[in-house]
């Protein structure tokens, strides 16, 4: 039965947004612990772990996200045995996919550091780890923060893939609301707006920061 | 894991999965050149416009940058029937792209633009170039020099992005996967084919946007 489009379907869509939100926080976790992983991997002195950087972010960055997705749902039960719920495959395929990402704009991050700090670093007798913890990590997170808000923005909007493997976010809720009152137009564009809510203050934010970071320097 | 791999079913389908590919190629193409038509006449007004058409302009940067393209898609297709205005896939999803991948290049084409100073334009016309000549010479070579690598990885990620429009059934490559899975029953084995098809494709056009780039600025 076809029933009207009301208030109450904007209040499920927003209690549907959380999911989306509480996604994007995993995969920011998740994303994050790789994405350390794989800026050190990349400006590391031992080139065999350089190319195994470069190698994960080309090809994560080469398949469609919808890819990852499908792979990760039809692949980890293979490789587990079990079936995975689309909350599980969902989050780690996002979190594979944002360790890409932000790994890269880490490492451009952890390059922009002059030279000359590493070798400051190394004439005070500190090793690699502790120039890197105590030179060059403090002054990377400064030049990192904006680019980070502004892939968050990404994730929040790539999030809406995770509806094709059935995780309930805004998206699917928008596709299960349309479903029943019939009003897609509406339905779609209340599901915008709540995008839009979501993400113009971050990429406002980003911008700001850039900007106080140019003047900064 | 004692889950038997089976990729035979899936040879089987190549024809099929090579008028995916094409499909995929041709949206790609032709969202190439709408996007960078909507982008230059976007960039043209952001920077030389009259206030109230470079407002605009901002504005449909920042709702397109700032929402998913599978909901603007879920909207050129599903939500303009109820306006009266009906397509079929492939036209819902050229027009979906075109307008994403629009507002993107806007803003790569603006910064190109505004990449040029002022002093470069007179100190051109100072050497005696004509309008045109300054245009070309002064602007738009170095400007293209500047656009053209956010331009050209803008081009590989929409490639990647056009897999979204299998959500309303164009027949791209990722639809095709999806027809193959519900023959075949090989889910996981269609999905890593056609991923690495995907891979394939995108590094295929970073080598060949690298050489072009060789080409055009190589000497410089």
């Amino acid at each position: 039965m076809i029933r009207e489009f009301a208030a109450i379907d904007v209040y499920y869509l927003l209690l549907a947004a959380r999911w989306t939100l509480a996604l994007t926080a995993l995969a920011f976790v998740g994303g994050g612990l790789f994405g350390i992983v794989v800026a050190l991997m990349r400006v590391s002195p031992f080139m065999p772990l350089r190319a195994l950087g470069a190698a994960y972010v080309n090809v994560v960055q080469g398949i469609p996200l919808l890819g990852w997705l499908f792979v990760f749902f039809f692949g980890l039960p293979i490789l587990a045995g079990v079936q995975v719920s689309s909350w599980v495959a969902a989050t780690i395929a996002f979190s594979f996919y944002a360790g890409a990402f932000l790994g890269e704009i880490w490492r451009g991050c952890l390059q922009a550091i002059p030279r000359q700090q590493w070798e400051a670093g190394a004439a005070l007798g500190l090793g690699f780890g502790e120039q890197l913890r105590h030179v060059i990590v403090p002054q990377a997170v400064r030049v990192a923060i904006p680019p980070t808000v502004g892939f968050l923005v990404q994730l929040i909007k790539n999030t809406s893939l995770g509806a094709v493997i059935g995780f309930v976010e805004l998206t699917r809720e928008g596709q299960l609301t349309n479903a029943a009152t019939y009003r897609p137009f509406t339905v779609y564009i209340a599901v915008a707006a709540i995008y839009f809510a979501m993400c113009f203050p971050l990429t406002q934010l980003s911008r700001r920061l850039e900007r106080r970071l140019r003047v900064a320097r | 894991m004692n889950y038997r791999f089976n990729f035979r079913d899936i040879w089987a389908q190549t024809d099929f999965i090579l008028e995916g590919i094409l499909v995929t190629l041709a949206l790609t193409v032709v969202t190439m050149l709408s996007g960078l038509v909507i982008g230059t006449l976007g960039a043209a007004a952001r920077v030389h416009g009259p206030r109230w058409l470079s407002t605009m302009v901002a504005a449909y940067v920042e709702v397109i940058r700032n929402t998913p393209l599978i909901v603007q898609l879920f909207l050129v297709f599903f939500g303009l029937p109820s306006a009266g205005i009906r397509l079929d896939a492939m036209t819902a999803s050229m027009i979906a792209l075109g307008i994403n991948l629009g507002a993107y290049s806007t803003e790569i084409i603006r910064a190109g633009l505004e990449a040029i100073p002022r002093t470069q334009v007179e100190a051109g016309r100072c050497l005696g170039l004509s309008g045109v000549q300054v245009f070309r010479h002064v602007v738009l070579f170095p400007a293209i020099k500047v656009i053209y690598p956010a331009l050209s990885s803008q081009f590989v990620l929409l490639m990647l992005g056009t897999s979204v429009v299998s959500q309303i059934s164009a027949p791209d490559l990722f639809h095709v996967a999806s027809i193959i899975q519900s023959r075949t029953f090989r889910d996981f084995e269609i999905y890593a084919v056609v991923s690495g098809i995907y891979l394939a494709l995108a590094l295929a056009m970073k080598l060949g946007f690298a050489a072009i780039h060789h080409l055009a600025f190589g000497r410089r």
